[in-house]
């Protein structure tokens, strides 16, 4: 029962990345998001947000909010792809084949984490324009604690996927899910400068403790680091991994019943 | 019909599948063995596909018993579905890869062992001739080539059983003779049982056995030959310089009432009609023309269920796939 489950994840899996790998034009549109909510929005917005705190930057505050905000979205796209996987009978194929129908919902929640931390990963490039120094030490601990991130969303995507059966479905994901996702991340605000109301919703929000967890390593030793982050490091990592846990479970669920 | 147990390869057992308390398939049971070539005939909508679908483990089925390769396709279903090859009716393939990468995803699918995966798809490939085409992008074939490398993938891991549901449907009527080609070709080569659904007379003609189904009923299953006599006469046409006179000497000579419609002459021949035709000619003098009309399955169909199958509504789904193929095909086969 093991084997063909770890095939049947390493099948899909390989598949979503032999196509991310072909297609570089996706690589790349896929950085133009960020870069114009960094020069664009990040720059305008600087000039208000002058907090008279020595040592912050607004720019280099919002940085780890976009680097979530490119997580969650390439993230979710990957995984809600599982859509016109079904619509074009990709799917078929592997629902017919003698492994665990559960296994495709870990195979594309892995797949699209990869794609996902890849796309983060180079983001990173981006650092010393925004006046952050990362260290080596830094990236190979940003790089598993985006894979969380990625991991969080793409389990969340594949359980929304695994419900949805037409195209119309994936334009409401799109509006009442990635959507508030974003905005509630803490990635433009700190949650603990936001309204009473909203906090709990950003509480709720995993995307939240991901950039928070971002946000402790790029920040570590920092005298602004306190301002700036909201939980400490232990609890951002428990929290995304909880979720993960929770949300791919239920995918796999979900995915044993499709048809 | 019903053959030594040990034999049949597929055994369906009084199977019932009901949708929210429409009736899809009722009472269903039949038997297909080994080596054998069985075709499914029926409109759309009679219940093909869910048969299909039942016996390849993807919908459960409301009642009755299914077995395949002998496991049962509710408790045993890993087991049936490594006995099963499936070409869907709709294309099922990822376009933005290659064709040997679909083979090879499928051939890892079902735990095949590198060294024979490799050597079995080079093989198959070139069966279904898209050995130089293996490295292309299967989104540059034409519809008749993706329906090969369909049939090709389904064949990979060796199953008893080949499934092929509506094989042919929207493609033009040159590359459906080629599918069909390719089929026989496969079917000689690899000896592999295959189960095909249709809606196309012509297609269920060469099957060993055909079952005719409608409204989700099994309304005859036997050898087309076997279907035809049983179903509808032969029926003998001819035409004279007097046909009075023809007429009195068939009526006496072989006790057979003619139509008379002008000039021509129809008679319904009680059995073989080939075998009136000699004695016809000795018979009567002056004979212009004359000619025997064999029943088609189509016939066949008309007289078992009342309805022409091809009156059946087309339903949009079917003319959108039409036209989708014929779109992204490019004169390629």
């Amino acid at each position: 029962m093991l084997k063909p489950f770890c095939v049947c994840v390493y099948v899909i899996w390989l598949r979503e990345i032999r196509k991310f790998a072909r297609e570089r034009t996706r690589l790349f549109a896929m950085l133009g998001q960020p870069l114009l909510y960094l020069l664009i929005m990040g720059q305008g917005l600087r000039a208000i947000f002058s907090i008279d705190i020595p040592g912050f930057d607004y720019l280099s505050f919002m940085y780890p909010g976009i680097i979530g905000m490119t997580i969650l979205f390439t993230a979710m796209f990957a995984s809600v792809s599982i859509i016109w996987d079904r619509e074009f009978g990709v799917l078929k194929e592997v629902l017919v084949a003698p492994v665990p129908r559960s296994a495709i919902a870990v195979g594309k929640a892995l797949g699209g984490s990869t794609t996902a931390v890849i796309q983060g990963t180079i983001l990173l490039l981006l650092a010393p324009f925004v006046g952050i120094s990362l260290t080596l030490v830094a990236v190979l601990q940003l790089i598993p604690l985006m894979f969380l991130l990625a991991f969080a969303i793409t389990s969340l995507g594949v359980l929304v996927a695994a419900r949805t059966e037409t195209m119309e479905g994936f334009h409401m994901i799109m509006n009442f899910i990635i959507m508030p996702l974003f905005m509630l991340s803490g990635a433009f605000f700190p949650i603990g400068s936001a309204p009473e109301w909203m906090q709990p919703l950003m509480k709720a929000n995993p995307v939240a403790y991901g950039v928070d967890a971002f946000r402790n390593i790029f920040f570590a030793g920092s005298e602004v680091l306190d301002f700036i982050v909201y939980y400490p490091l232990y609890y951002d990592v428990l929290v995304l991994v909880a979720f993960s846990t929770v949300t791919v479970l239920l995918g796999m669920q979900a995915f044993r019943k499709v048809d | 019909m019903v053959k030594g147990e040990g034999l049949a390869l597929i055994e369906v057992k009084n199977l019932h599948k009901t949708y929210k308390s429409i009736a899809a398939v009722s009472d269903l049971s039949f038997s297909v063995d080994s080596g054998e070539f069985f075709g499914f005939l029926g409109p759309n909508g009679a219940g093909k596909t869910t048969t299909i679908k039942i016996l390849a483990t993807l919908v459960r089925p409301t009642s009755g018993t299914v077995t395949l390769n002998g496991y049962d396709v509710v408790r045993q279903a890993t087991d049936v579905r490594r006995s099963i090859g499936m070409v869907f009716q709709d294309p099922s393939l990822d376009e933005r890869l290659t064709a040997v990468e679909n083979m090879e995803l499928h051939g890892m699918l079902y735990g095949m062992q590198r060294g024979l995966m490799k050597a079995e798809i080079t093989k198959l490939l070139e069966l279904v001739d898209l050995g130089d085409r293996r490295n292309d992008m299967v989104r540059s074939f034409s519809g008749g080539m993706k329906r090969r490398l369909e049939i090709a993938r389904g064949l990979l891991h060796q199953p008893p059983v080949l499934f092929l549901d509506e094989p042919t449907v929207g493609l033009d009527p040159q590359t459906r003779k080629h599918i069909w080609d390719y089929i026989s070709e496969v079917r000689k080569s690899r000896g592999a049982t295959i189960f095909l659904t249709t809606h196309y007379m012509e297609e269920a003609e060469g099957c060993h056995r055909v079952g005719i189904i409608d409204h989700g009923r099994l309304v005859a299953i036997d050898t087309p030959s076997a279907l035809k006599k049983s179903a509808v006469k032969d029926v003998l046409t001819l035409r004279t310089s007097d046909p009075a006179v023809a007429v009195a000497i068939i009526r006496d000579e072989l006790g057979i009432e003619p139509d008379l419609d002008g000039e021509t002459i129809t008679l319904t021949a009680p059995d073989d009609g080939e075998s009136y035709l000699a004695r016809l000619v000795a018979l009567i003098p002056g004979i212009t023309a004359i000619g025997v009309n064999r029943p088609t399955l189509e016939d066949v169909f008309l007289k078992l269920t009342g309805r022409d199958i091809r009156d059946e509504p087309v339903s949009a789904l079917d003319r959108m796939r039409t036209r989708h193929r014929s779109v992204s095909r490019r004169g390629k086969h």
